[in-house]
């Protein structure tokens, strides 16, 4: 059977007149409305089998309207009377708004971004994607001690158009990719696990040829049911790129999105531009205008243009990342950070590429002087509550007499951000972008982002264990 | 319901394919936030779904699709949505997962209360002022907090039909109130809140707003403690944040299909403490988890998984009980836009005798647990749990002497839920997912920063 292509259901030409019609004419400061159209493919192993298989067609829209600081959201999958919509986040927005005016600046665009380069896993058979998963799955579970596996993998096409009361209208196709593996090893009670994830913006290739690294992570799974357990406490840390990109983005990252600051005045004196927060050595940036990684695009889902954003200069705090409200209500520039998962959510202050700058130590450098330490490897998960952090690597050492020492389990890290950046004495020469995985918000989750960074070490880091 | 559209998705399918199940979800919500104190956005979100399951050619196909509203598109536009729903589902059904089940038939189906009429009636005013409320007396209490409130209501209707001649519909409605608070000093940040919700409406708030003052009293001061084991009190949000996931994968029927869950081949054998016992529960009225089918249309009903200690039941679907070779749970369950799936519908742990006060005053030096920060990210298939504790307080001498910081705790629950643990008196509902007491464990690891 053919590949099946969904028909489009949106008739872009005319639908640019409806929408451009339908939020014309109303008594609001500001209203903007999003459509999408998507299709979603998803394959789940689990148990060793292809279990599932879904393919999903999406379509719908939202209209956001903003009254005196107030806003109402309507989102429907029913694009019909679009003008009717209009008027009831209007309504919305009448019974939220309070007594300022909220001046937003959004700029003026009209654009149309098409897909970039690469080999999109739409052009690529169901037939083809199996073949591959199916590789990789039998690589698992030929593995000693392998108990069972789980494969999850996405490929999304999403068409989205963005309008705007100020004359903005923008079509973006954002079209996105997702893999995690995961090798499950079993002896007698005991059961690990050990994983990949990998992410692109559609390009199919990027999850080609891992046959050997699929094979890795299986081995360390079985190896982790002998590994013993770190004994919990305060230890000297040095992150791979892959954790520490995850640091930065939980530690750091949601603290700089200023929807968490803007109102809170006390946290407010905290995020001050130009107070130190790290060494000298310390550079932290967002970036959604690099091209080709998973967390890129043109134009954030308030038509904001995406540009680099430092946050922190030589240990010093100079940015933060903004919608078009917390730029407006802070007196700052909107850095084109504003970002919905889908049409059912409005857009909020959301990180897109971060990662710390490579400075000049290397690996050696940084373990050579550690007596007692861990090394920590490879995300699990992680997440923060502003002021203080947690996150788990996938795999750990001890580090022993400046030597790398026995296998661990996997170990939990927590800590305060500010002590913790602070306690960064060195940052590697070897940066690396993580592209898998995704990142969770108030009900918005996962969105596509990156983060990376080079190996870094932390003094005095607190990690989880009996 | 009205909705000859599902009924020709079935129709279309059914002469195609050798069976055919659609599930029909319309949802409506309302939902209030206040940001900060202020009220920040009103929000109306309406939505429509049609997932269609076929077997074919002895193997299973799925396709969704959120496109439109059945009532509204015009027939032309349903054709074409039909077309689509079963080309995909055709597509998929080629490598599909070979079938071993049948569709639920027609069944009797238990009564549960789950539909209150006066949510629709709640007017958008009242929502606002059960929010301003809410944020006045816990301002009232600590006026510097910052608090961010959700006030929710809405209706949920789910239409099961299939080849088999199964045929069943539901409406529910929701309503909940919930507030998450932040003071902050200097760089110190306390973070408070808890929820409220069921299917009934309510204009009361003062549940909600007496544990968040609580919580605000008991975190007063600071206190530390050292990296040692230490009897923990969880309190129903800590039992929540704490066991939750580990025991919901270890009792789901594809986990210990699949050998990988701890609880394998472990029916009848005494797994846990005999003061724990916990059962699925999908009959409570008005309860959130509460519905007269799951979602495949089989009967809900009470499956105890744990009877005094001794391992019960594993919970299941209808495709992982066929593979299983047992029969389904009635957990058939949804999330997002997959296949049914083993999953909880309503977890409750069974109340004990002590009661929270008993067991502060037994303690000589301890740890009280509100909420956990990342205790999903360990092992969690393994049992294990751990996380920093985002609230929580240290006790000396049988008295809760302020919050501690930088503080984590971890455990597996094969360890610790063997233990003399105690259970309290009075249990609650947390987060529309499970209902439990308080929990007393004996020792628990905690790790702090040692200053």
């Amino acid at each position: 059977m053919p590949f099946v292509k969904v028909k489009a259901t949106i008739i872009l030409i005319k639908m640019r007149d409806i929408i451009i019609d339908a939020l014309s004419g109303h008594h609001a400061d500001y209203i903007e409305a999003h459509f999408e159209e998507s299709e979603h493919t998803q394959f789940t192993y689990h148990g060793g089998k292809l279990e599932d298989l879904n393919r999903i067609h999406s379509c719908g829209g939202n209209v956001r309207a903003l009254i005196k600081g107030g806003w109402g959201f309507v989102s429907f999958n029913n694009t019909n009377h679009l003008r009717e919509k209009v008027s009831q986040a209007i309504n919305e927005a009448r019974l939220t708004s309070g007594e300022e005016l909220l001046s937003l600046h959004p700029n003026i665009v009209v654009d149309t971004v098409a897909l970039q380069e690469g080999k999109e896993a739409d052009s690529v058979t169901l037939q083809e994607k199996k073949q591959l998963l199916d590789e990789y799955n039998d690589i698992m579970l030929s593995c000693p001690r392998i108990q069972t596996t789980m494969i999850r993998y996405g490929d999304t096409k999403r068409k989205v158009i963005f309008a705007n009361s100020e004359g903005s209208y923008i079509e973006q196709v954002k079209p996105g990719l997702s893999l995690r593996l995961t090798a499950i090893a079993r002896k007698n009670d005991e059961v690990q696990q050990a994983g990949l994830s990998l992410g692109s913006r559609g390009d199919f290739s990027i999850i080609k040829g891992l046959h050997s690294k699929v094979k890795e992570i299986s081995n360390r799974a079985n190896a982790l049911l002998d590994a013993p357990h770190v004994k919990g406490g305060e230890y000297t840390v040095v992150l791979d790129p892959v954790l520490a990109g995850v640091f930065t983005h939980e530690a750091f990252g949601h603290l700089s999105e200023a929807d968490f600051v803007y109102q809170n005045n006390k946290l407010r004196d905290i995020m001050t531009l130009g107070r130190r927060f790290g060494s000298k050595y310390l550079n932290i940036i967002d970036d959604a205008s690099i091209n080709g990684l998973r967390g890129s695009y043109k134009y954030d889902d308030e038509g904001t243009p995406t540009t680099e954003t430092p946050l922190i200069q030589e240990g010093v705090l100079v940015g933060r990342l903004h919608s078009l409200e917390t730029a407006a209500r802070m007196k700052e520039k909107a850095t084109g950070n504003a970002r919905a998962i889908n049409y059912r959510f409005p857009p909020i202050v959301r990180m897109s590429n971060t990662f710390i700058s490579p400075g000049k130590a290397s690996f050696k450098d940084m373990i050579g002087d550690v007596k007692e330490g861990i090394y920590a490897k490879d995300w699990y998960g992680g997440t923060t509550s502003l002021e203080m952090f947690t996150f788990s690597s996938g795999e750990a050492y001890m580090i022993r007499n400046g030597k790398l020492a026995e296998l661990l389990r996997p170990v939990v890290l927590t800590g305060n951000v500010f002590a913790t950046l602070n306690n960064i004495d060195m940052i590697g020469n070897d940066l690396e972008m993580n592209q898998g995985g995704g990142c969770g918000k108030g009900a918005q989750s996962p969105l596509p982002v990156s983060n990376g960074s080079p190996h870094i070490r932390i003094r005095h880091c607190i990690v989880g264990g009996r | 319901m009205e909705s000859p559209l599902i009924e020709e998705v079935l129709n279309t399918a059914t002469k195609i394919a050798e069976a055919a199940e659609v599930f029909e979800l319309s949802t409506q919500e309302t939902p209030v936030n206040f940001e900060a104190n202020i009220l920040k956005q009103l929000q109306n979100k309406e939505s429509y779904s049609l997932a269609l399951r076929i077997f074919k050619a002895g193997r299973i196909g799925f396709a969704l699709t959120n496109g439109m509203s059945s009532l509204s598109s015009s027939q032309e536009k349903s054709k074409e949505l039909i077309q689509t729903l079963l080309n995909m589902a055709l597509e998929t059904s080629q490598f599909g997962f070979p079938y071993n089940f049948n569709f639920s038939p027609q069944s009797n189906y238990p009564r549960v209360n789950i539909f209150d009429s006066q949510v629709e009636k709640v007017t958008v005013e009242e929502m606002l002022g059960l929010g301003n409320k809410l944020i006045t007396k816990v301002k009232n209490y600590a006026p510097d907090i910052l608090c961010d409130v959700e006030v929710d209501k809405g209706t949920k209707s789910i239409h099961i039909i299939n080849s088999q001649g199964g045929d069943v519909s539901y409406h529910k409605s929701f309503f909940g109130i919930g507030i998450e608070g932040i003071l902050t000093q200097g760089t110190d940040m306390l973070f408070v809140g808890d929820s409220e919700g069921s299917c009934q409406a309510s204009n009361e708030m003062s549940g909600v707003a007496d544990r968040v003052v609580t919580q605000l009293e008991m975190a007063k001061r600071q206190a530390s403690v050292s990296t040692k084991s230490l009897p923990v009190i969880l309190t129903p949000r800590g039992v929540a944040s704490a066991f939750f996931s580990p025991i919901a994968l270890a009792f789901n029927g594809k986990t210990v299909l699949e050998g990988a869950s701890p609880l394998e081949g472990k029916l009848e054998e005494r797994v846990f403490n005999n003061k724990l016992s916990l059962w699925d529960d999908p009959t409570i009225d008005y309860c959130l988890g509460s519905s007269p089918c799951d979602d495949e249309g089989v009967p809900s009903q009470r499956t105890i998984l744990i009877n005094e200690g001794i391992a019960t039941n594993f919970i299941y679907d209808l495709q992982t009980a066929a593979l299983a070779k047992t029969k389904s749970t009635g957990n058939g369950k949804r999330s997002g836009a997959g296949t049914p799936k083993p999953g909880m519908n309503f977890l409750v742990i069974k109340e004990g005798t002590t009661s929270f006060n008993d067991m502060v005053a037994n303690i000589k030096e301890g740890l009280i647990v509100e909420q956990l920060m990342g205790a999903e990210q360990g092992n969690v298939l393994g049992g294990d749990f751990g996380g920093n504790v985002l609230l929580g307080y240290k006790v000396e001498n049988g008295e809760i002497i302020g919050r501690v910081k930088d503080t984590m705790i971890s455990g597996n629950i094969y360890e610790v839920l063997k233990q003399p643990i105690e259970l309290g008196c009075a249990a609650r509902e947390v987060d529309g997912i499970m209902k439990t007491p308080h929990l007393y464990c004996p020792y628990l690891a905690v790790s702090t920063g040692g200053r």
